[in-house]
């Protein structure tokens, strides 16, 4: 039969195949063929391009280290790194428009291929956290910043740091799920500064 | 039609809220009333699935001549042999000797619409999600193709090495952080019980969370009006993920998707669903 036939050469070619290959690739071979593979598996659209596909070494570091231990001068490494790269405001005042600071909370468009490369881009921090009691609507993949400043204490030692957490999160906790809404020119300064406020203003509906 | 149930939930959850006394109590019983309509909400979709119609017409354009050597699709060999369409989808992806390389179902659509029907590749896979009017003949085959392998038991091998390798890739794949946002497929899928906004995300990462998800695609979206096949479940992840545009049956997709295929081996498929 044809395919019989076919089967046992096709089983005589393999074996040769297998014997002139006979390790598979190590791990680290697999992980560099994949990000090959990858680049070659998507094509620029909209304002997302291929260069968004470029890793760079924080990026690099928490997928080579992607469910596994990392190691303690790794972790060190990125925050340090990550740290070193926030632009803290020149003002020096971290609070804005807790109102605005909503809007931008609620706000998931922004950097798609699918969204206006003009129109606005938001934080979407609903995606992940609960922050105002009223918003009922919000995700679990951070934790709850309900109360965020009542809990820590309206000061500007939490103030600097929520600026910092929002600017660059990778700086505080190495390989965080929370983009870096600053250093990778998601959001604006201002926006991040409106961000803080939604935290940290006693008025804000998040501490009430 | 647009229905973006969650923010409507939402809303009417606040408004009916609002009466009442505001107060972390009162927030946690309007999450979980809000979560519950959800869940009637999704039970209720379960009475008739649209998707059926995909099926049908699925299984129409499959035994019809068609394309440049008039030739229907009914000698197609998905895996099981020519003209099997029956239990197909559960061991797939798979590796394809005549092809030399492991395939995915649309890639093997793709693939016997140039052998069997004399398309070329680029025409073959020149519409493969629908959009407004425009119908895509790919998504009803689809439809077509992984109603036959309901209440069948996911088994895709790992018996060959590019099938081995396949799955290695996709794995390594699913942690890749990249884009604007540093985002991987586990930066959503790796841990249990979260949620983005009020859908739950399941954890692709263990076997009972990857059986779930993906033996419940495709699906009949109800928010799109449209049936959409895994390719497009992944496109449109990696949209979200602010990536640039995954190309259909990439080499990417077929490794991504038979690392999260195999982990739900041992599950019964149970496709074409519906989802909100």
């Amino acid at each position: 039969m044809r395919n019989g036939k076919m089967g046992r050469v096709g089983a005589i070619g393999m074996a040769m195949i297998m014997v002139g290959c006979a390790t598979p690739l190590t791990d680290e071979q697999i992980g560099a063929k994949a990000t090959e593979i990858l680049k070659s598996s998507f094509k620029a659209r909209g304002q997302a391009g291929m260069d968004r596909l470029d890793q760079d070494e924080t990026q690099r570091l928490c997928t080579q280290y992607a469910g596994k231990e990392i190691p303690k001068e790794v972790s060190e490494r990125v925050e340090k790194q990550n740290l070193q790269a926030v632009k803290w405001p020149a003002d020096g005042k971290y609070l804005g428009d807790f109102k605005n600071g909503e809007r931008v909370a609620q706000e998931g468009r922004g950097k798609q291929f699918s969204d206006d490369p003009k129109g606005p881009v938001g934080g979407n921090c609903y995606a992940c956290h609960q922050l105002a009691p009223q918003e009922v609507s919000y995700g679990t993949i951070g934790p709850s910043l309900y109360q965020f400043g009542k809990l820590r204490g309206y000061n500007d030692d939490i103030r600097k740091y929520a600026y910092g957490k929002i600017w660059n999160a990778e700086a505080y906790s190495a390989c965080s799920n929370m983009p870096r809404f600053g250093h990778s020119q998601i959001l604006s300064e201002q926006q991040i500064k409106d961000l803080v406020a939604l935290l940290m203003d006693p008025n804000s509906p998040v501490n009430k | 039609m647009k229905f973006v149930y969650p923010r409507l939930f939402a809303r009417a959850g606040m408004f009916a809220f609002s009466a009442v006394i505001a107060g972390a109590v009162t927030v946690a019983l309007a999450q979980n009333s809000t979560v519950e309509g959800i869940a009637k909400y999704r039970a209720a979709l379960q009475d008739g699935n649209p998707a059926e119609l995909w099926e049908a017409r699925g299984e129409g354009l499959w035994k019809t001549a068609r394309g440049p050597s008039k030739a229907s699709l009914e000698k197609c060999d998905l895996g099981l042999g020519p003209g099997v369409v029956k239990g197909a989808y559960a061991q797939l992806p798979k590796y394809f000797a005549d092809a030399d390389r492991v395939m995915d179902l649309e890639t093997r659509i793709v693939h016997c619409m140039v052998t069997l029907q004399g398309y070329t590749s680029a025409d073959a896979k020149k519409n493969p999600f629908a959009s407004g009017e425009r119908k895509s003949d790919m998504e009803a085959f689809v439809a077509y193709v992984t109603a036959e392998s309901r209440g069948i038991k996911m088994n895709v091998s790992d018996k060959h090495p590019k099938e081995q390798e396949a799955y290695r890739l996709g794995e390594k794949m699913f942690f890749f952080r990249g884009g604007s946002h540093d985002f991987s497929c586990a930066t959503c899928h790796g841990e249990d019980d979260k949620r983005i906004r009020l859908q739950d995300l399941p954890n692709l990462m263990k076997v009972e969370g990857a059986q779930k998800a993906y033996t419940t695609w495709p699906a009949y979206r109800v928010s799109q009006g449209e049936l959409r096949s895994f390719q497009w479940r992944l496109y449109d992840c990696f949209r979200q993920q602010r990536f640039p545009e995954l190309e259909f049956t990439s080499d990417a997709s077929i490794a991504l998707t038979t690392f999260l295929a195999r982990n739900a081996n041992g599950a019964a498929f149970d496709a074409p669903a519906i989802k909100r």
